[in-house]
């Protein structure tokens, strides 16, 4: 009987994973979707906790298990409540390598578990022990174990990165490094299955070793407009290391979750990588920004660049007739998006048409400046996607860059050497006049030089986004 | 050749679940509008967090005295939960911004 409404338990919430994902798909109903989802989580969990069992043996350990959950909740809810929107990127990242993490663990346990599970069987048996493990079950519990160790290390590794707390790092033959790593890990795990030799625990445990490494070196060459596409793709990795443990305890809501996630990451990851015009394998192979000298800089761009004073830049916006505004990455870091808000408003009262101009990659993941521009209410139709604005930039007076640097780089069009070249780019420069919002000339997160900031038409705005739209906007007040 | 065939219609439950549900994954985002990018994503992440399910039963099964066990199991429980409670709490504030249309 109680087994039975477990079932039912696990039925409904593959139901509301599928439909809350579905749900998630539409703005309207989004966040009922995730509520939907969480409550089935919710009715899983707990179904688990009093109704699962094993041979007729319950769960033991309560106080172990409560224990982890209560913790587990303050911290998680903690963490999420306040992390500042900035943040948002590397938080899913760190969550997504908890979850990678937790399934490794269930792989190392399990792996234990069946190793040592009788000490008499195996000092009678020696090695050839090993040999009556059924197969299947090792072949999932190391599939788990690599896929949620990669998972984990290289979202923390990500999560350094979007923090800024690790730098990109890349040596010369680091992609066939990655390849060996990534080679050995899989013979040594075909090895472990086919052969069974005497010493698995030692290889299993060199395979964790190697997963945690290639997690991280998988993650570290890659910078820039890249981040969101590894971020997408660990997600689905830890998808599938969690349906590895839907096929180890024969459960299906994890089946179905973890499946569920690992089918939508990857085609998300997919997506985005055809947005920059990359293949996945260039991607997993981390050659992006580096590893190669070709990748970097060559020559320092040299040319003049001019500033433009506040009052001219207000004259210029609060006279135009159509204004463009670029949001980046600049723009989360100030937390500049109320005041961009105002700015547009501002504008509107003086008759200009404003318009957003959203790059796939701009920020640190898809859809960031949507959601932060969605904070400071502005709504959805101002928000154009690159295809689009495109097109309206050639009828623009005025295009603001707002800290966005890599996604309107020009090199992406026409320099063959440029690590970003090939990847869709906001053609900003068919619009009269360009005004660039930075902190400084610095190069942007890809590291390279923008030709942009050096053309006739382009002219700089240096300071803090937020500082510089509140100045901006008193000036164009003034102006009447 | 038969060990192949057996291994499939042995699992054949388990071969069609992960069949359907690839195409369901893909059919349900399929139409997703780039605004939704990130909540989707974090939404996703808070769903593979189901990983607990499995911590918990690991947690529940280890004996007493298995203290390596019970340790990884505890640590495995809670970094499930922090997937799952950080995921979902996450995904919910991004939301929580889009707000009705003016």
């Amino acid at each position: 009987m109680e087994l039975n409404i477990l079932a039912l338990c696990y039925l409904l919430g593959s139901i509301s994973f599928i439909s809350g994902l579905k749900m998630l798909s539409n703005p309207a109903t989004a966040r009922k979707g995730n509520l939907l989802a969480a409550v089935g989580m919710g009715i899983a969990i707990f179904g688990t906790i009093f109704l699962y069992e094993e041979n007729g043996a319950k769960l033991g350990n309560y106080a172990w298990i409560f224990g982890g959950l209560v913790i587990g909740t303050v911290v998680g809810f903690l963490m999420a409540k306040r992390v500042k929107m900035t943040a948002m990127p590397e938080m899913v990242s760190l969550f997504n390598g908890m979850g990678g993490a937790c399934a490794a663990l269930i792989s190392i346990i399990e792996f234990r578990h069946l190793v040592h599970v009788d000490p008499v069987v195996y000092a009678s048996g020696g090695y050839e022990f090993y040999s009556s493990l059924d197969g299947t079950k090792l072949l999932i519990i190391l599939l788990g174990l690599i896929i949620g160790a990669v998972s984990f290390s290289g979202s923390m590794i990500a999560w350094g990165k979007l923090n800024g707390k690790v730098k990109d790092f890349s040596f010369k033959g680091q992609h066939i490094a990655n390849l060996v790593i990534f080679g050995l890990n899989v013979l040594l795990a075909a090895f472990i299955i086919v052969a069974r030799p005497e010493e698995t625990p030692l290889f299993f445990y060199v395979i964790i070793f190697l997963s945690i490494l290639y997690g991280v070196f998988f993650v570290l060459p890659i910078g820039g407009a890249d981040m969101p596409v590894v971020i997408s793709l660990l997600n689905s990795f830890t998808g599938v290391a969690a349906a590895c443990g839907g096929f180890l305890y024969d459960n299906k809501v994890m089946l179905t979750g973890g499946i569920l996630v690992g089918a939508a990451g990857t085609l998300l990851t997919v997506l985005m990588c055809k947005a920059m015009n990359r293949s996945l394998k260039n991607v997993l192979i981390g050659s992006f920004g580096g590893g190669n000298a070709s990748g970097q800089p060559g020559v320092a761009m040299t040319g003049a660049y001019k500033e433009i004073s506040l009052s001219d830049a207000a004259v210029v916006m609060g006279y135009a007739n159509k204004v463009m505004i670029v949001p980046g990455y600049g723009l989360a870091v100030a937390q500049a998006q109320h005041v961009c808000h105002e700015l547009e408003k501002t504008l509107e009262s003086r008759g200009v048409e404003v318009k957003y101009a959203i790059h796939p990659v701009a920020g640190r993941m898809p859809g960031h400046m949507n959601v932060l521009l969605a904070e400071a209410d502005v709504s959805y139709e101002k928000l154009l996607e690159m295809e689009v604005a495109n097109e309206e930039f050639k009828s623009a007076d005025v295009v603001l860059i707002l800290g966005a640097n890599d996604v309107v780089n020009p090199a992406a069009k026409t320099d063959p050497a440029s690590p970003i070249y090939g990847m869709p780019i906001l053609e900003v420069e068919d619009a009269k006049h360009v005004i660039v919002n930075k902190r400084s000339m610095k190069p942007g997160y890809a590291g390279i030089e923008n030709q942009l900031f050096f053309q006739p038409k382009t002219s700089m705005l240096f300071g803090d986004a937020k500082k510089a739209l509140q100045d901006l906007l008193a000036e164009i007040r003034n102006i009447g | 050749m038969n060990q192949i065939l057996e291994w499939i219609a042995l699992h054949q439950e388990m071969i069609y679940v992960v069949v359907l549900m690839i195409f369901v994954g893909i059919e349900v985002i399929g139409r997703v509008p780039s605004v939704l990018h990130t909540p989707l994503m974090s939404g996703a992440n808070a769903i593979h967090g189901v990983v607990i399910i499995g911590a918990i039963i690991v947690m529940g099964k280890a004996e007493q005295d298995n203290v390596p066990a019970l340790v990884l199991g505890f640590l495995a429980v809670v970094l499930g939960t922090l997937n799952v409670v950080g995921g979902f709490v996450v995904t919910d504030r991004m939301l929580e911004m889009f707000k009705k249309k003016k």
